[in-house]
């Protein structure tokens, strides 16, 4: 199982922003290893949510643990079959660790697009 | 003659200019493009004659054509495509109709499909002409609104009055596109005057002449007044903050037809508009 997570600049601790979030962290838990991405939707003008969610379907992930989540993206999560987890605590290691444990609840309210506000 | 009529800064009194302006004309169009809000109507209270309504292009897709190249969802620089479960899929709020991936589509499984977005109402107040754009609720594309209730109220000869939407960005950019003089209606404070001098940038960046009308006026501002001076803008006229011209547009009424110090204040305004125009 793959599970993803937006990380900030440190790459170890959850990035408030899905879209925005400069890395994502995947984590393999078949071979227990860790890849660190850049998040190519981070400067996206527009749609940065549903250019991200794309990436995290491209990358084949069953799972992603986020702070929020917009109604886009999550509308291609479900398209897709993606599981969306509600990251409790800023930590991405405890976050994957209570995910293991079944610690995590499924994330279920999505915000509106922040597009057309500038 | 097309005037602009905006003010960044909401509430500050863009469609009380505008209707009273057109309303002391008396030849005129009147062209709401606030389209997310339309409010001239209920002031001019036109006789509706015509609604058209808008639509914007969004992409359908042939699964039975489509091999999955993803090349349309790579050329969207909006994001408004993804690709899933081997299909794309579109996202129509995010769409901006460009045509692209249609155009891209090497195996031609691209076919776009109109999507209602809102509509333009057309009508008569006097001998006021009345067009109304109206955005649907939940879209969030003013500009496609905007363009066709501009495209409903154009080659008109007399004096054209365009009721622009609050803010600076592109609904504000589109109503300003063609027009051939902007007044900017500001109110003496702080807020006002910082969104005012925002759509001041903007206009002088397009190239619009400019003016200014200041409402609600109590005491000179100082800081409007010394950037008005600073930048040779003419302040045109200046309202006075009156209970009685808040009672009047309460209840739905155009003050200068109500009111003859505020029908003075129109006519002088209009001839400002019109001398300043033709330089």
């Amino acid at each position: 199982m793959k599970i993803m997570i937006p990380v900030d600049d440190s790459r170890e601790t959850v990035c408030v922003s899905f879209g925005r979030a400069p890395y994502f962290l995947i984590h393999n838990t078949e071979t227990g290893t860790a890849e660190l991405i850049g998040n190519s939707a981070a400067e996206a003008q527009s749609g940065a949510g549903i250019k991200a969610a794309q990436l995290v379907v491209d990358k084949g992930a069953d799972a992603l643990v986020t702070v929020r989540c917009g109604q886009n993206a999550a509308d291609v999560f479900k398209a897709a079959g993606v599981a969306i987890y509600r990251a409790d605590g800023p930590s991405a290691a405890e976050n994957l660790k209570a995910l293991s444990e079944g610690k995590l609840s499924v994330l279920t309210s999505f915000h509106a697009g922040f597009h057309g506000k500038a | 003659m097309r005037v602009a009529v905006l003010s960044g800064k909401g509430g500050t009194g863009k469609t009380f200019v505008s209707v009273n302006l057109a309303a002391t004309a008396k030849n005129a169009v009147y062209i709401d493009c606030d389209v997310e809000e339309p409010n001239g109507h209920l002031f001019l209270k036109p006789t509706y004659t015509n609604e058209s309504p808008v639509y914007t292009l969004i992409p359908e897709f042939d699964a039975a054509k489509c091999t999955g190249c993803r090349k349309c969802v790579e050329f969207c620089r909006y994001n408004a495509l993804v690709f899933v479960r081997e299909k794309p899929m579109v996202f129509s709020e995010v769409c901006h109709s460009c045509g692209g991936c249609a155009l891209l589509c090497p195996k031609d499984a691209v076919s776009e499909k109109p999507h209602s977005v809102g509509a333009v109402e057309e009508g008569t107040a006097g001998s006021v002409r009345v067009v109304t754009g109206i955005m649907n609720t939940g879209e969030v594309l003013a500009v496609p609104v905007i363009k066709a209730a501009l495209r409903a109220g154009a080659g008109a000869e007399e004096l054209t009055v365009i009721d622009c939407p609050p803010g600076s960005g592109c609904p504000v950019m589109e109503s300003v596109m063609n027009a051939d003089y902007c007044i900017l209606v500001t109110e003496p404070t702080a807020f006002g005057f910082h969104n005012f001098q925002m759509v001041h940038k903007l206009v002088t960046l397009l190239g619009k002449p400019c003016g200014v009308v200041v409402n609600k006026t109590e005491e000179a501002y100082a800081p409007l007044e010394e950037f008005c001076a600073a930048h040779r803008t003419p302040v045109l006229l200046r309202i006075p903050y009156r209970e009685e011209l808040a009672r009047l547009g309460a209840t739905g009424q155009i003050a200068a037809e109500q009111d003859e110090e505020t029908a003075a204040l129109f006519r002088k305004l209009l001839t400002a508009v019109q001398k300043e125009g033709a330089r």
